[in-house]
């Protein structure tokens, strides 16, 4: 059990939270609470430092929506968009229980009468701005793997095909996602005209532009990884006499899959820091969009809820490297 | 059986060139174990990759049964010094991935049987479904044994299988395999820089002279009778003898090959990798 933990704490980065589990299996007290106050004193103190700084020097800049919001006011802000978020879902509830009342008389005065049934239609609250976010980047990721894989392991098997392609890949990796966004803007425009409105056209500018940004980090790591596999397995490929297919899945794929999952994790890591700026552009319903609402918005709580904004980003960003750093972790071999 | 006729190679081009192995003669009959002793960085696993078909020589002829070898075959099986097992596989698994090729037309059980007997050869059943991570460096190379085996290779090659190993589990391993060799006499290539090894396992012992532009030394041949004994061999006045012969010809040729080198500078090494953990041929008295 204590070792179950602790392996499923190990595979999950929570390296901070082992000692406790072995401070309540009652090991050696006092090397446990040693570990405790290193893994956990410590970043907390940091922490704790670094809050009262921001809340001393936020008091003494004056901007023209006010002063800068310290630690406090960020805290509140967060606590009003949990509470907006929970008035607009309570909004929706009774907008769809007042609509199940209304159909419901209608069906008892005529059974044959066909009702329409309608969406509700409030501004999206935090949380889904949260959600859209996360599903842009998602797509924009898998996007990315899509192109950025195939193309990585052709390159990494093929010499002359790398070096035909490599200024290519070295001109459009360090292009900034401002600057794509009007082009794949353009040119999304202008293929994906069925706006039937199940995917917002937004939506797809926002996730392209992310792939587009993102996709160098795995197709270089995929061909590098490709490119150097350890010889001594290539060697025993050539005795075995494995076929290329068996050669490429049996023997290069799987020596390549930990480099592999790197290349993934910056993508996933560059896709989520891009988002924002092209959710600001693309007016993908996102936590980009937010802040630049917030921005032109102007009150006098703005910046507080950009900050909040801020903060969850980058929670969200770690939670995201976690879950790369686990599943890279599992496709290790030792 | 095998053949290798006035064989060059070498690595690299112009001044960067260096001959590993020079006008390289060897006839290996059916059913002879062969080892070749030499210094580390002599060209050893040139010579044994020429054999596999893993590279090609630049001049001269490398013979299978008269034809020359153009890749590697099932007919050559191939142990490697680092074991060169796929991490990603276990124990099983590696080895299956061989027996696949070769006998494409069998069950899935044909195929675990016989991986299952191979590894119960090496005394590995306990460890069939281990990763090679967490084998130790002994079990590893029983694997890369059973491995090459179990393709029923015609011809058994191994390049310093044991070389990394600690004593101990080099004496064992030493047994092992020439207790599996014994049961139906392959021809053998062992490549060593042990020359106790070589004369316990081997029917005749061919230094490997230094490099660069290797050539080989005059065959001993080793008359004792087997099975051997490792530890009766030390009693044995005729292993005794090769011993001192083996090893004072190594030693002269060295001394020579050291002198030969101070007097050129800046020599590059030929590109075959130095032998993990105990370089140097081992003189180590046991």
């Amino acid at each position: 059990m204590k070792a179950r933990t602790i392996q499923l704490l190990q595979f999950t980065g929570m390296f901070w939270a082992i000692p406790f589990v072995r401070l309540f299996s009652g090991e050696e007290i006092l090397v446990q609470l040693r570990q405790i106050w290193t893994s956990i004193g410590l970043p907390v103190m940091a922490i704790a430092g670094f809050l009262l700084t921001w809340h001393l020097v936020a008091q003494r800049v004056n901007t023209s929506l006010g002063r800068l919001p310290g630690p406090m006011e960020v805290t509140q802000q967060a606590q009003v968009l949990w509470q907006e978020h929970l008035t607009e879902r309570a909004k929706a509830n009774d907008f769809y229980a007042r609509q199940d009342a209304r159909i419901a008389k209608i069906k008892a005065a005529n059974p044959n009468a066909k009702p329409r049934r309608v969406a509700f239609t409030g501004k999206p609250t935090y949380l889904d701005q949260i959600l859209t976010s996360l599903k842009t980047v998602f797509v924009g990721f898998i996007f990315a793997s899509i192109l950025a894989l195939p193309i990585g392991i052709i390159c990494g098997a093929n010499k002359n095909i790398m070096t035909a392609l490599n200024p290519i890949i070295q001109v459009l990796k360090p292009v900034s996602p401002l600057a794509w966004l009007p082009i794949v803007t353009m040119v999304v425009s202008a293929v994906y005209t069925t706006n039937n409105g199940l995917v917002p056209k937004s939506f797809i500018i926002s996730a392209v532009t992310v792939a587009m940004c993102s996709l160098w980090a795995t197709l270089i790591n995929t061909a590098v990884g490709v490119a150097s596999v350890n010889k001594d397995y290539l060697n025993v490929a050539q005795v075995l006499q494995l076929s290329a297919r068996q050669r490429t899945f049996k023997v290069i794929l799987p020596a390549t899959l930990p480099m592999i999952f790197t290349g993934l994790r910056i993508t996933l890591g560059v896709g989520w820091m891009v988002l924002i700026a092209a959710e600001m552009m693309a007016q993908n319903p996102g936590l980009g969009k937010f802040i630049w609402d917030e921005f032109q918005n102007g009150s006098s709580t703005s910046i507080a809820r950009i900050m909040v904004a801020v903060l969850t980003i980058g929670m969200i960003g770690y939670a995201l490297d976690r879950l790369m750093a686990a599943l890279q972790q599992k496709v290790s071999f030792a | 059986m095998l053949q290798l006729k006035n064989i060059y190679k070498s690595f690299g081009e112009g001044r960067q060139r260096t001959e590993v192995l020079n006008n390289i003669n060897l006839n290996i009959q059916e059913g002879e174990f062969v080892a070749i002793v030499g210094y580390s960085g002599s060209g050893k696993t040139t010579l044994v990759k020429l054999l596999a078909g893993l590279q090609q020589a630049d001049k001269g002829e490398v013979l299978y049964k008269g034809q020359a070898i153009k890749g590697p075959g099932h007919e050559r099986g191939m142990v490697f010094q680092n074991y060169s097992l796929l991490p990603w596989l276990s124990v099983a698994q590696n080895i299956d991935l061989g027996v696949a090729q070769v006998f494409p037309k069998w069950s899935k059980a044909q195929r675990e049987a016989h991986v299952m007997r191979y590894i119960s050869m090496v005394n590995l059943s306990h460890a069939a479904h281990k990763a090679p991570a967490e084998l130790s460096g002994g079990m590893r190379q029983r694997v890369a044994v059973a491995r090459a085996l179990s393709m029923e290779p015609e011809v058994l090659l191994m390049d310093e299988p044991l070389s990394a190993l600690d004593a101990l589990t080099r004496g064992n391993l030493q047994q092992e395999i020439l207790k599996i060799w014994n049961e139906n006499r392959r021809t053998a290539l062992l490549i060593t820089n042990d020359v106790d090894e070589g004369i316990l396992m081997a029917d005749r012992i061919i230094p490997l002279n230094p490099g660069p532009s290797a050539t080989l030394g005059p065959a001993f041949a080793i008359d004792i009778e087997r099975p051997r004994d490792k530890t009766q061999l030390n009693h044995i006045p005729e292993y005794k003898r090769l011993r001192n012969d083996v090893i004072t010809y190594l030693l002269d040729t060295g001394a020579d090959a050291k002198r030969q080198k101070e007097l050129e500078v800046n020599r590059e090494l030929p590109d075959v990798k130095p032998v993990m953990p105990r370089s140097g041929f081992s003189l180590a008295l046991r």
